[in-house]
């Protein structure tokens, strides 16, 4: 295939990342077993999974780090295994390591990114620039990283990924061990990237509730295997919607037949003076079942209105069973180091 | 050549395609670079810069790195001095000028320990040029290098590089130190320096080449430093570093004639101090040239396809 063609291979569709049949074994070990997803041009992506599930294998093989056992993968309309360089050149990685050289100024390491990238200095040196003022570091700028705080790298770290003007950032826990402002701080950028730039996020994250505000579609891999895909509020569906419980006088009639047949409403069940009642829109049917209890002459004593969380649907879908044994040890320093630095 | 090779001609279609896209895109605050370098050595002066500022920007590190050799030269070579303890011991009317040249191929052993101190130098420097290697693999600087469009050759070359770089600096540092010491200066010429430190550019290329390599399989800091220890002082002394060849057992002598060491060291001490060298220097200089070019091809072929794993 040339360039040409994978070039108009994505021209038409408004996918940036294709995945096919995507595996990758280490010996006897299969990392990645058979995944196939896509994301969509302009979207934030994310990709979600217990550790030791095939996240990190799945994005050094998308960013070209690790080469694939089998399947395949397109990035930015060129094959990874066969035009890495073409993916480099469009793709911006923000690992989730402090990779900042401590002895260099901010500016330097930015200068040094771009270097990489072989983006000439005349561009390089007023991108930078630009590039500090979005992650409000331009005070900073000057100085030593061996100076700056867990935050103030973490936003370097996404001043670097953003100097080849990729049209797709890869982040790899960009909030890991961050404060709460911080985490704000980034979220914001993240957002802004998203808007202003109108760049493809693919970001990696334990913390669900992030998943759940910033991302429009959201992978959850385990055992490397995608167990689910699909929109936050799709995967908070699939594990049964909201609840809403209704407490009613315990002498009054069980109407559970009823408020069964409310269009919005899948199961109903009576436990003593509450009704605890399934529905997929909990917001809309809850007034509904109001209405009907009170038309059937019944007193509502109170009501509640609980939303499944992404960590519910998380939990359902990759078990519960804590994961102890499988992530490797390497992994398991870089993170621990990432944290400790994040919190200086 | 007159034609481009495919994959040139592509990336340059593919770049002008790329800023097509660009200009039609909705990215109002995002302006396109002008051009972008895809040369295969691009980045490979950012890379050996990055390393080598770590080294002049901190001062110890290159006192730290001095203090062995001086050591070495100041007590080593000042206490245990042949030329002294040949001349105090021998009887007068004894020759003693002549028995030292027979043993060292000059009259100052001083001068003869210097030469081996400039490579060994060298080698120990180059032994460390692994540990940056280390570092970056381990704080993530590797994989963001590697996640960039910078050739993977580049990667190794601008490590080796940088300790190339280094050597020269410190080996030129530890013949002011030589001289100040009490080397003698009678023989040193223009000539003979460029050819010293073609020689010390030769041996720090390939020794940096087989310790980068070395240091991509193992991937801690121990086991570098285990690998380092094992290799630095036997490569010392099994080399005419020290002491002559002659004087050494024949099972020794066997081992000091296949390290390409001795033969650089043979070749330093023909054009720096005038000595009479065991081989002849075309010898000497063929050795270092097929070392040097057989552990950096070596030594970049084989990182570049572990990196590229």
């Amino acid at each position: 295939m040339t360039v040409e063609e994978g070039e108009r291979g994505t021209g038409g569709s408004d996918f940036i990342v294709r995945v096919e049949g995507l595996s990758k074994s280490f010996g006897q070990q299969r990392a990645v077993d058979n995944v196939s997803f896509e994301v969509k041009k302009g979207e934030i992506f994310g990709f979600l999974g217990p550790n030791g599930a095939g996240k990190s294998t799945t994005i050094n093989m998308l960013t070209t780090l690790l080469p694939l056992t089998s399947g395949r993968a397109e990035v930015c309309g060129f094959d990874v295994h066969k035009h890495p360089n073409e993916v480099r050149a469009r793709v911006g990685v923000v690992p989730q390591d402090y990779t900042a050289d401590e002895d260099m100024t901010g500016y330097e390491n930015i200068l040094l990114c771009g270097d990489l990238y072989g983006i000439p200095r005349s561009d390089s040196t007023r991108h930078a620039n630009e590039l500090l003022e979005l992650v409000e570091l331009q005070d900073a700028a000057k100085r030593k990283v061996s100076t700056f705080s867990g935050g103030m790298r973490r936003r370097l770290e996404l001043a670097c990924g953003l100097i080849n003007y990729p049209s797709l950032l890869f982040l790899d826990e960009p909030t890991l061990g961050l404060d709460v402002q911080t985490r704000a701080a980034v979220w914001k950028y993240i957002e802004r990237l998203k808007e202003d730039y109108s760049m493809t996020l693919f970001l990696t994250t334990h913390y669900l509730e992030e998943a759940d505000s910033l991302c429009d579609r959201i992978a959850i891999i385990d055992h490397g295997h995608i167990v689910k895909i699909g929109t936050p509020e799709e995967l908070k569906a699939s594990v049964g919607g909201d609840v809403i419980v209704v407490g009613v006088r315990e002498t009054e009639p069980d109407i559970s037949a009823d408020i069964a047949k409310l269009s919005l409403v899948t199961s109903v069940s009576k436990t003593g003076g509450e009704y605890r009642i399934k529905s997929t829109a909990g917001d809309e049917a809850s007034p509904q079942v109001i209405d009907l209890t009170r038309a059937k002459g019944l007193h509502v004593t109170k009501i509640s209105l609980t939303r499944p969380t992404l960590d519910e649907a998380y939990l359902e879908l990759t078990g519960r069973t804590l994961r102890e044994e499988e992530t490797n040890k390497w992994a398991m320093m870089s993170q621990r180091r990432t944290m400790s630095m994040a919190r200086s | 050549m007159e034609s481009k090779p495919p994959s040139e001609a592509a990336s340059q279609q593919s770049s002008e395609l790329r800023e097509e896209t660009r200009a039609a895109g909705a990215t109002p605050r995002q302006a396109a670079p002008l051009k972008i370098d895809r040369r295969p050595t691009h980045g490979l002066w950012a890379l050996t810069k990055r390393d080598l500022r770590k080294w002049y920007t901190n001062p110890y590190q290159l006192i730290i790195s001095l203090i062995q050799p001086v050591i070495w030269m100041g007590l080593f070579g000042k206490a245990l001095n042949f030329s002294s303890f040949i001349t105090a011991s021998a009887p007068p009317g004894v020759d003693t000028t002549g028995i030292l040249t027979s043993f060292f191929g000059t009259a100052s052993y001083f001068s003869y320990l210097v030469c081996g101190m400039l490579v060994f130098i060298v080698v120990f420097n180059s032994a460390f040029s692994g540990m940056s290697v280390v570092w970056d693999r381990r704080f993530g600087f590797m994989n963001k290098a590697l996640s960039t469009p910078v050739s993977r050759g580049t990667i190794v070359m601008a490590k080796i590089l940088q300790s190339v770089g280094r050597s020269l600096i410190q080996a030129f540092v530890v013949l002011l130190i030589g001289i100040a010491l009490g080397m003698s200066t009678a023989s040193l010429s223009v000539v003979g320096m460029v050819g010293t430190f073609f020689v010390i550019f030769l041996v720090a290329m390939g020794l940096s080449g087989l310790f980068v390599m070395l240091s991509l399989r193992s991937s801690n800091w121990q086991t570098q430093m285990a690998v380092i220890n094992l290799l630095n002082l036997p490569l010392l002394f099994a080399s005419n570093a020290l002491f002559p060849v002659k004087i050494m057992p024949g099972w020794l002598q066997d081992v000091v004639k296949v390290n390409p060491i001795s033969y650089c060291i043979d070749a330093i001490r023909q054009l720096l101090i005038g000595a009479t060298g065991t081989y002849a220097l075309w010898v000497d200089f063929s050795v270092a040239l097929a070392f040097a070019a057989f552990f950096s091809v070596v030594g970049i072929v084989m990182s570049w396809r572990l990196l590229s794993k």
